[in-house]
C-alpha cells in the first residue's frame, strides 16, 4: 500500500478552497437528479463554502464534441459563454459537475494557452454573437476533487461509516473514475490514470476498503460511440459485463462512480444483463448498488436516502443501507418533494428489488 | 611514461579494461570507483549472451588484473566534481578529497531504466512484476520464484521498457535487451522445461554475431513463444498472478494473458555520475550520455583536451563493444600523453 501511495502522491493538484462557479451536467440531472443538489447542499451547509449555481447555464457540448457532431471552434465558443457567466458572477474557480465537461474545459483552456490565436478567435466569436466577455479560470476542479480535499472534514461530520454494522468489517468498494477525468490530462486528476485516488481516498477516509481487481481500468461500457451509435450497443454491454465478471469474485458491497456515464451504465446494464442472461453479480440476485460520490457523501452525512435520490437507481441500494445501518422508510420511497406519490416503477423480471 | 598519471572514474568493465591496458603500457593509473566493489553493472549478471559464459568469471578476470604495480584502485569514492586546472585534471569526491591526473578517462557507465515510471506495468505495485536485473539475480541463485515462493509455470518478458519510448523521452534502442531476453528465457526454460515463456516485442533486433542463431534456437529447442505487440496494462488477479493486455499485431487481435511472473526488460539510461560530470564539462549529449568529439573519427576524445570517454557512458553498448572501446580509449590516451610529452601540450583533439 505504501508503494501505491507513492504514485498517488505524485499526482497532487491544486484545488481551490472556496468561491466556486458550478457548471452542471446535462445527463446527471436526468439520471441521478439528487447528486448535484446533494453536492450543493454539502458545499453550502456542511462546508460553508460559496458556490454559485447560475440558472443561465447550458451544455458544454461535451457529448456532441466527442461524437464528432460539434466542431471544436463551436465547443470553445460555447465553453467561453459558460466562462462569461462565471465572470458575470465574479468568480474564478470553475467546478464542472460532469467529468466530460472537466476534460473538455481542461482541453479548451490548454488549447488557448498553447495557441493564443485560438483564444483571440474565441473571444471574437463570443463577443460578435453575444456581446459577452470572459476570463480564463484560475482553477478547474471536479466536484470529486473538492469532496476529496475536504474528505476528512466531512468524515468528522458523518453519522455513518463504510463499515458493516453486523460484522464490523470495512465495506468493500469498487471505484470507477471515468475516462475524461484522468485519461486526457492525468496531471489534472488526483492519483493519475493508472492508480486513481480521488474516489479511493474518500472510501478509505470513511472506513471502507477499495478493491483492486484486474479490469479496474476497463471501460464502464459507455465509451460514447459504443452506446451513442445504436448498432454498437452490444459492445457497450459487453464491456460492462467484462468489468462485472472481473469484480464479482471480490464480492463488492457497492460501486462508486465519478462520471455520469459510468454511474448510468454500471447501474442500468446490471438490469439489462439480468434480463438477458438471468445473471446478477452479487449472491442475492439484487445486483451491486452503484452510487455517485455525492450520493455516498449525503447518505453517510445522514441525509434521507430518498432525498438523495437513491430510489431512482436501477439496482436498488437498500442492501447497502442495511449493511451500513442507515434507516429509511420504504413507505416514502416514491413520495415526491410535493408530498405526492410519484408512482412506483414496474418490477424487473429477474433483478430482485 | 611513469611520470604521467591517469585518472579513471568508474570501475566497471570499461574502467577495469582501460586501467589494465594503460598500466601495461607504463602509465600510472588511479582508478576511482564509487561502490565498495568494482565490476559495475557486470556484477548483476549471471551469464553473458550469446555464449552463456559465466559473468562472474569475466568479472574476476578483469578484477584480478588490478593487482598491478602501476594501478592504484580506490573504492567507495564518489566523484562529484571534475575540473581541468591548468594542465591537470582534478576529481573531487563527496568527502572533499582531491585526486589529480594528467588525463582523465570517464567510464561512468549506465543505469537501468526505473520501470515504476511506466505505471501501467505495475512495477512496485504488484509483487510478481520484476525487472530483468532482478530476474537475472533469480537465475544467478538458481531459484526463479514468484512472490509466494512458487516456481512460475507461465512467465512473460516485455521488451523495450524505457527504450524506444517517446512517452518517457527515450527514443533510442538500448540494443542489448532483445538478446538478453532470449538468453534469460532460455535460462528459465533450462530450469523449468515444462513452463511456458512468452516474449512480447516490437522488433527482434538480433544484430550481433550468433544472436539470430540463438533466437532461432530459443524457438525450436526451447519453445519460447514470441508475440509482436506492446503490453498496455498489467493488473493483479485475485491469486496475485498478473493479467496483461496486449495486441498481437501480426494477427491483428487483442490478447489477454495471465502469467505467474512478468519480467520487464529494462533499458539503458545514462548514469547520474555520467550526467553530472558530463554537464560540468560541457559534453552532456542526448539523453544525458557523454558526447564524444566525433562519433566516426574521435569517439574516445572529447572537446576538452585530456578528457576521454569509454564504454556505456556514451551510449548503450554490449560488453564486447565496451571492452573493445576501453582498449581503443587506452590507445588514444597513450597517444595523447606521448604527444604532450614530446610536443609540450600541443597535441590533442
Amino acid at each position: 500500500m505504501e508503494l501505491k501511495k507513492r504514485y498517488w502522491n505524485e499526482y497532487l493538484k491544486e484545488i481551490a478552497g472556496d468561491n466556486y462557479f458550478y457548471e452542471r451536467s446535462c445527463i446527471r440531472q436526468t439520471f441521478f437528479p439528487g447528486s448535484e443538489a446533494t453536492f450543493l447542499k454539502v458545499m453550502k451547509e456542511e462546508l460553508g463554502r460559496n458556490i454559485v449555481d447560475n440558472p443561465n447555464q447550458h451544455t458544454c457540448t461535451g457529448i456532441g464534441y466527442h461524437s464528432d457532431v460539434v466542431p471544436f471552434n463551436t465547443t470553445m465558443t460555447i465553453c467561453a459563454r459558460l466562462l462569461s457567466l462565471m465572470k458575470e458572477n465574479r468568480f474564478q474557480h470553475l467546478v464542472t459537475s460532469c467529468v466530460t465537461s472537466f476534460g473538455l474545459f481542461n482541453e479548451v483552456v490548454e488549447t488557448w494557452k498553447q495557441f493564443p490565436e485560438e483564444l483571440e478567435k474565441t473571444r471574437h466569436y463570443l463577443y460578435k454573437a453575444t456581446g459577452r466577455e470572459f476570463d480564463l479560470p484560475a482553477n478547474i476542479a471536479h466536484p470529486s476533487d473538492i469532496i476529496y480535499k475536504f474528505r476528512k472534514e466531512l468524515g468528522q461530520k458523518m453519522k455513518y461509516r463504510l463499515v458493516n454494522k453486523e460484522t464490523g468489517n470495512p465495506l468493500r468498494a469498487v471505484e470507477h473514475i471515468g475516462c475524461h477525468y484522468s485519461k486526457i490530462f492525468s496531471e489534472q486528476s488526483i492519483g493519475g490514470t493508472e492508480f486513481p485516488h480521488v474516489l479511493a481516498g474518500m472510501i478509505e477516509a470513511w472506513g471502507g476498503e477499495v478493491i483492486d481487481y484486474p479490469e479496474r481500468r476497463h471501460c464502464c461500457g459507455f465509451g460514447f460511440r459504443q452506446y451513442l451509435i445504436k448498432a454498437n450497443r452490444g459492445y457497450s454491454v459487453a464491456n460492462s459485463r467484462k468489468k462485472f465478471e472481473s469484480m464479482q469474485p471480490y464480492k463488492p458491497d457497492f460501486i462508486l462512480t465519478n462520471c455520469p456515464g459510468c454511474a448510468m451504465f454500471m447501474d442500468k446494464w446490471q438490469y439489462a444483463i439480468a434480463e438477458m442472461e438471468g445473471v446478477t453479480y452479487d449472491d442475492k440476485g439484487m445486483g451491486i448498488p452503484v452510487l455517485t460520490y455525492e450520493e455516498l457523501t449525503g447518505i453517510l452525512l445522514g441525509y434521507n436516502p430518498w432525498d438523495v435520490g437513491l430510489q431512482l437507481h436501477q439496482v436498488q441500494a437498500e442492501s447497502l443501507l442495511n449493511k451500513i445501518g442507515i434507516p429509511y422508510d420504504p413507505q416514502n420511497k416514491y413520495i415526491g418533494v410535493s408530498g405526492k406519490l410519484l408512482g412506483e416503477p414496474q418490477k424487473p423480471d429477474f433483478l430482485r428489488v | 611514461m611513469n611520470e604521467k598519471k591517469i585518472l579513471i572514474i568508474g570501475g566497471g568493465p570499461a574502467g577495469l579494461e582501460a586501467a589494465y591496458q594503460l598500466a601495461q603500457n607504463g602509465c600510472s593509473v588511479h582508478l576511482l570507483e564509487k561502490e565498495a566493489e568494482v565490476g559495475g553493472n557486470l556484477k548483476k549478471y549471471a551469464t553473458l549472451f550469446p555464449d552463456f559464459s559465466d559473468a562472474s568469471e569475466v568479472r574476476k578476470a578483469l578484477t584480478d588484473r588490478m593487482i598491478h604495480k602501476n594501478i592504484e584502485l580506490e573504492t567507495g569514492v564518489c566523484v562529484s566534481e571534475l575540473v581541468a586546472e591548468g594542465e591537470k585534471w582534478i576529481a573531487k569526491s563527496d568527502s572533499g578529497k582531491q585526486h589529480s591526473g594528467d588525463a582523465v578517462l570517464l567510464t561512468t557507465g549506465f543505469e537501468t531504466f526505473d520501470p515504476s515510471r511506466k505505471e501501467e506495468l505495475g512495477y512496485g505495485i504488484y509483487d510478481n512484476v520484476v525487472t530483468s536485473v532482478e530476474f537475472e539475480n533469480m537465475l544467478k541463485t538458481g531459484k526463479v520464484r514468484t512472490a509466494a515462493g512458487n516456481m512460475p509455470e507461465r512467465i512473460a518478458f516485455l521488451s523495450c521498457i524505457g527504450s524506444r519510448d517517446e512517452k518517457v523521452g527515450n527514443h533510442y534502442c538500448s540494443r542489448v535487451c532483445c538478446i538478453n531476453a532470449v538468453k534469460l528465457s532460455i535460462g528459465f526454460k533450462k530450469l523449468q522445461p515444462e513452463a511456458e515463456a512468452y516474449f512480447f516485442y516490437m522488433d527482434m533486433r538480433m544484430a550481433g554475431q550468433c544472436y539470430e542463431e540463438l533466437y532461432r534456437k530459443s524457438q525450436e529447442e526451447y519453445g519460447i513463444m514470441y508475440i509482436r505487440g506492446r503490453v498496455s496494462e498489467a493488473a493483479a488477479t485475485m491469486d496475485n498472478r498478473i493479467q496483461i493486455k496486449s495486441e498481437d499485431t501480426l494477427l491483428g487481435l487483442p490478447l489477454k494473458l495471465t502469467v505467474d511472473l512478468l519480467v520487464l526488460m529494462v533499458g539503458i539510461e545514462s548514469s547520474p555520475s555520467t550526467r553530472l560530470l558530463a554537464a560540468q564539462n560541457g559534453i552532456k549529449g542526448d539523453y544525458g550520455f557523454a558526447q564524444s568529439l566525433n562519433v566516426q573519427k574521435s569517439d574516445n576524445l572529447t572537446k576538452k583536451q585530456g578528457l576521454f570517454l569509454a564504454g556505456t557512458c556514451k551510449r548503450p553498448l554490449t560488453l564486447q563493444e565496451t571492452l573493445a572501446d576501453a582498449r581503443a580509449a587506452a590507445l588514444q590516451m597513450l597517444n595523447y600523453l606521448r604527444e604532450t610529452v614530446t610536443e609540450g601540450n600541443t597535441a590533442g583533439n
